[in-house]
């Protein structure tokens, strides 16, 4: 399934990915982002390319679970 | 203390009190280390060893993995971690202080198993007993034991999370010992990407003895303290109800309130309904502690100083931890001292559910599972906390450990 990841220790709370996706990306009491982990819809695919490019620490990948533990 | 376990393939067996068992004892009780990896591997499988420091994997999955990426490129490093930050434990110094050579048997077979070239003892830089112990038991070992490959030593600070898998790579590969992001996990790109088998020490030992057809996997060491009479390690038949194993450190001192089990990841559960519970069956081994808490101390307050001192012990690489983490902890020393005002239970609630699975590690996700159970077996508590502020048994001395001096990260 492809879903969004995040590197935690990249993240510095800017908050793009939840201004630019969030159906799948809300943010805490620290601006700091909370996503499901969940598959994403093909109708977000395109949403989630850009969030991910967006990102201004490079913390936001597109990743395929079949390819974790 | 006494041992509830049966002796075989108990590990404490024999030991006399503290004294560290030489080579030449070893070798006579149980013969030298079988030499035959892929039987080791069968025998873990069958028999199911769990990992003993806190996140019960099966040991047999993680050679697997290891061994299969170690045959398609670089050679595997295994490491031994004993480097034990959870405060209420003390088996895993004990048992490498008085067996290091079933720890060192441990290794050495893990390594000719998964196709390893390199072996690492990862231990405390505090605890210089132990460090001796190993310098003498691995000079020992070089001499004496026939294709003995020399471990080599690597001090660990002492922080709560300087235990993590891939803080002790970190440190191994001499950055500071701080978890990092993965994927890459460590069985596929550990340390100097190698595939890197990372075993507790108990569960070392313990394949020492499984590989010798021993049955140790049903067997656990536990750290008992709090309001007990004799608090200590003892080895227990897993599934041991939590009575019997507290009876093993002489039972309790007053009236008992609260079981802490796990340790300061693990969970609370309330005293009168726990006693039958199985430790390692119905209630998860965790780092195998039992910290009891009588009724002259207050399991919240004892929380919030568990919950600031792991605030404290964050490696504050991730916004989750950095700040949610001391704002729970905040929150929980509002409930038990009159300095501040009464934090709302939701906001706690939603707090420690929104903390878990954000973090690079499992260090956020342990405090806040500590704090999840808190809140629902103690809730009543936790309510008159709300309403009221402390109750009369918030200002009693702390009861369970909360080390105060933090070394760095190197």
């Amino acid at each position: 399934m492809t879903r969004l990841a995040i590197n935690p220790i990249a993240c510095r709370g800017f908050g793009v990915c939840a201004e630019l996706l969030p159906e799948e990306v809300r943010l805490d009491e620290w601006g700091y982002p909370i996503m499901e982990r969940r598959q994403l819809g093909v109708e977000l695919l395109e949403h989630a390319r850009r969030a991910v490019a967006e990102c201004p620490t490079m913390a936001l990948r597109l990743v395929d679970d079949t390819d974790a533990r | 203390m006494t041992t509830v376990a049966t002796p075989i393939g108990a590990l404490l067996t024999g030991a006399v009190s503290d004294a560290t068992e030489t080579l030449q004892s070893h070798l006579r009780r149980f013969g030298r280390p079988p030499a035959d990896p892929w039987r080791t591997i069968a025998s873990l499988e069958r028999a199911d060893l769990r990992g003993r420091g806190g996140a019960g994997f099966p040991a047999a999955r993680k050679w697997r993995a290891v061994a299969d990426h170690a045959a398609k490129g670089l050679p595997a490093v295994v490491i031994a971690n004993g480097s034990e930050g959870e405060p209420c434990s003390s088996k895993d110094r004990l048992l490498l202080r008085i067996r290091p050579h079933l720890v060192l048997d441990g290794l050495r077979l893990a390594a000719e198993a998964v196709g390893a070239t390199d072996t690492f003892v990862y231990v405390s830089h505090g605890d210089r007993d132990t460090l001796r112990v190993l310098r003498d038991a691995i000079n020992e070992r070089v001499q004496h034991l026939e294709g003995e490959r020399r471990p080599t030593l690597v001090a660990a600070p002492p922080r709560y999370v300087g235990g993590q898998e891939t803080a002790v790579i970190a440190r191994l590969e001499g950055k500071l010992a701080r978890p990092t992001y993965t994927p890459p996990f460590p069985f596929t790109q550990g340390a100097w990407g190698r595939p890197t088998l990372v075993h507790n020490v108990e569960t070392l030992a313990r394949i020492g003895l499984i590989a010798r057809d021993l049955d140790s996997a049903s067997l656990a060491l536990v750290t008992v303290s709090g309001a007990v009479v004799v608090g200590g390690v003892t080895e227990v038949v897993v599934g041991t109800p939590l009575g019997a194993v507290v009876q093993a450190a002489d039972g309790v001192i007053g009236t008992p309130l609260a079981v802490l089990a796990g340790g300061y990841f693990g969970r609370w559960l309330r005293a009168e309904t726990c006693w039958n519970l199985g430790f390692g069956t119905d209630v998860p081994l965790g780092a195998g502690v039992l910290a009891v808490v009588d009724s002259e101390h207050c399991p919240i307050a004892e929380t919030a100083r568990i919950v600031t001192y792991l605030a404290g012990e964050s490696a504050k690489q991730c916004g989750p931890c950095v700040n949610a983490l001391p704002a729970i902890a905040d929150a929980l020393t509002a409930l038990t001292s009159r300095r501040r005002a009464l934090p709302r239970v939701e906001l706690l609630q939603r707090r420690s559910q929104e903390l878990v699975g954000r973090g690079a590690c499992r260090h956020p996700d342990g405090a806040a599972l500590l704090v999840q159970s808190l809140l629902s077996v103690f809730e009543p508590e936790v309510g008159l906390h709300v309403r009221n502020g402390p109750c009369g048994a918030c200002g009693a001395p702390a009861l369970l450990p909360i080390p105060s001096s933090r070394g760095g990260w190197r």
